[in-house]
């Protein structure tokens, strides 16, 4: 079975955060310029944002075309879907790429139903084959992988962090800009207040090292004792979801299927076992550490070297060594 | 206030991952015998969320909706001996897979049968899709607003408040009723049936309907699952020896800066 055989073009949904461009954008851009190569389109994006350094960095990193918001930003769920919507009926966009965060999976399926296509959330990766968008997604708690066939464009995609390596950027590019307004006679609700973390220490979607605990660490002081490893290592630290839950720590450290993807060079893993929503966001890390009581814990089977022990006496003595080596 | 709940019965996701399986010629999931389907965790938190606007106003009543096989009739059970009032089973056959499209389409045509309603609530997504798409999906198809990923929801009159979860931090959002809500597990753990409503579940109001009580229309998948596949694991996992805590530790912090991780 093959689509029609005319060109598609894909339409990716950046993404500012802080003012500036979140990486998943780029590892979208990255992935729209091969999924349009195969496609015979263009790579769009829209921005909700109107500094031109934005664009210009958007088309250095592989978008034809920008569509960029020139009044007021909004982040208002139905003033955001609409100009997409629009954007995408205006300019016969194929295929959608948002990032699989709350941003994104927010939003995806609103676009999905209201521009009567199709989606596929949660991918690691796509592609397009016989005239269709195909997506590979993470599925069954992370067990399971489910390739889908979008049937109906435009074929909405949301993709996990770390799928692709992010668009390498070239400003000899040239591109299109044409600016819209959002239009927020829309919205069905309103923004009340909004609680931004303080980002103390090192994020973990780009440490390098990650040290992340779980529930035997058996309560928050054991969080204490990780990052006193974390700063000796200049590592990131993280939590599996039954340690957020319990109020050891803080949601947004949550790892796993609805928590961060990260992709460091070192994970080590401290009294997790490795179920597969928390690997998720996690396996693929270049080398995983697992420290556990439990020698037939499953994060054993996800891990390069792994330690049969207590985190309380391990750890100690891990500082204890780093300092010795470090002098 | 009416509130609707939508759940899902699911497979177990807590299964160990050995007796998780996958039958390749018809990408399914294999049930296993004596392993119990379960009320998909995120759904019985949505449920929770709407005991909890009931404990405050008990002349809210909980109707707890779900598409699925005849044994799904066991999570609405479970639903009204946690607390929720009437229950309906839209009645499918066994195996039938919907995408997220049709499950949105269908739920909105069974909305449409209830009537009223003031509120909806879904789980932020279902344990084995894992797709985050049929709330804002049946949203949309009604046409009022949604709000995902809820950690606490408070009705005030005509209004309802919502703090949801974002990337690093969290946002107040207010919108008008009827709207539709998801539920994340941030909003906390669900209570357990109790004795008092086990006892009254099967006297509470429980209704099944077949897709032909529902939408004349043949239902057109968008998604064509092409294959479903358990993911290979190549790692060989190296237990480090030593005999003591200080043994191991020197072990691996060798190990790790001689591979220059650290
Ligand atoms: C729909 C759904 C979505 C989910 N999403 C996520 C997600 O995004 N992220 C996530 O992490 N989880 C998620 N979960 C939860 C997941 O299934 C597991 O329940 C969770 O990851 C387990 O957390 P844990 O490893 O900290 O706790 P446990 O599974 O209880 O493991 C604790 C481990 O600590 C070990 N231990 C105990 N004492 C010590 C000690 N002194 N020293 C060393 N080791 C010790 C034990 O041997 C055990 O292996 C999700 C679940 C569902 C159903
Ligand atoms: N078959 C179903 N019956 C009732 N509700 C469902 C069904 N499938 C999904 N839902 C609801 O939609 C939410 C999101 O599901 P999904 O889009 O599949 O991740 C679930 O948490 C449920 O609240």
């Amino acid at each position: 079975m093959t689509g029609d055989t005319k060109s598609k073009s894909i339409l990716v949904i950046a993404e500012v955060v802080d003012k500036a461009l979140a990486p998943i954008t780029f590892e979208l851009l990255s992935l729209a310029s091969k999924l349009a190569e195969q496609s015979g389109g263009q790579v769009g994006a829209i921005v909700f944002d109107n500094q031109e350094t934005t664009r210009r960095a958007l088309i250095a990193a592989g978008a034809d075309h920008i569509f960029y918001q020139e009044n007021e930003s909004s982040v208002d769920a139905d003033v955001l879907t609409a100009a997409i919507v629009q954007t995408i009926a205006n300019n016969a966009f194929e295929a959608i790429l948002f990032g699989h965060n709350a941003f994104g999976s927010d939003l995806a399926p609103r676009v999905a139903f209201r521009s009567s296509g199709s989606i596929a959330t949660n991918c690691e990766s796509t592609s397009f084959e016989g005239g269709y968008f195909v997506g590979k997604r993470v599925c069954y708690g992370g067990k399971a992988r489910g390739i889908v066939r979008l049937r109906k464009n435009p074929a909405v995609i949301t993709v996990r962090s770390g799928s692709a390596a992010p668009a390498e950027q070239d400003s000899g590019r040239a591109g299109v800009e044409t600016p819209i307004k959002a239009d927020f006679s829309v919205a069905r609700s309103q923004l009340v207040d909004r609680q931004s973390e303080d980002l103390r220490g090192l994020r973990l979607e780009t440490a390098k090292i990650v040290i992340a605990g779980g529930r035997g660490l058996g309560g928050p002081e054991g969080f204490k004792v990780l990052e006193s490893v974390a700063q000796k290592l200049g590592a990131a630290v993280g939590a599996s979801r039954v340690a957020c839950d319990l109020g050891w720590c803080s949601p947004s450290m949550q790892i796993g299927l609805t928590g961060k993807t990260i992709i460091p060079d070192l994970y080590i893993a401290v009294g997790i076992s490795g179920a597969s929503q928390h690997m998720a966001g996690c396996a693929a890390a270049r080398t995983i550490v697992a420290i556990n009581t439990d020698p037939d814990a499953p994060i054993f089977m996800d891990a390069n070297i792994g330690i049969v022990g207590d985190y309380k006496e391990l750890l100690p003595k891990i500082v204890e060594e780093i300092g010795r080596l470090n002098s | 206030m009416h509130i609707v709940v939508c759940v899902k019965q699911v497979h177990d996701p807590e299964v160990a991952p050995a007796l998780f399986t996958i039958n390749e010629a018809t990408n399914a999931v294999v049930s296993v015998a004596g392993l119990a389907q379960v009320i998909s965790p995120y759904d019985e938190q949505a449920i929770e969320a709407a005991l909890r606007m009931k404990d405050k106003k008990p002349d809210t009543k909980i109707t707890v909706l779900t598409i699925g096989a005849a044994s799904a009739r066991e999570v609405l059970k479970h639903a009204l001996s946690m607390g929720a009032d009437e229950a309906i089973l839209v009645n499918i056959s066994a195996g039938v897979l919907l995408d997220s499209y049709a499950t949105a389409k269908f739920l909105h045509e069974a909305v449409n049968k209830i009537g009223s309603f003031d509120l909806i609530l879904a789980g932020r997504q279902s344990a084995d899709l894992d797709a985050g798409v049929v709330g804002n999906g049946l949203a949309e198809l009604l046409h009022i607003p949604a709000i995902t990923f809820a950690k606490r929801i408070e009705v005030v009159e005509s209004k309802v408040v919502v703090d949801r979860v974002v990337d690093n931090g969290s946002e107040k959002i207010e919108t008008t009723l009827p709207a539709l809500i998801t539920v994340s597990n941030e909003i906390g753990a669900a209570r357990k049936p109790n004795l008092r409503e086990t006892m009254r579940a099967s006297r509470k109001p429980t209704q099944s309907w077949t897709q032909a009580d529902l939408s004349k229309e043949p239902m057109e998948a968008t998604e064509e699952l092409i294959k479903l596949f358990i993911p290979k694991k190549e790692k060989h996992c190296e237990f480090l020896a030593g005999t003591s805590a200080a043994e191991q530790a020197s072990l691996l912090v060798r190990k790790l800066r001689d591979a220059r991780l650290i």
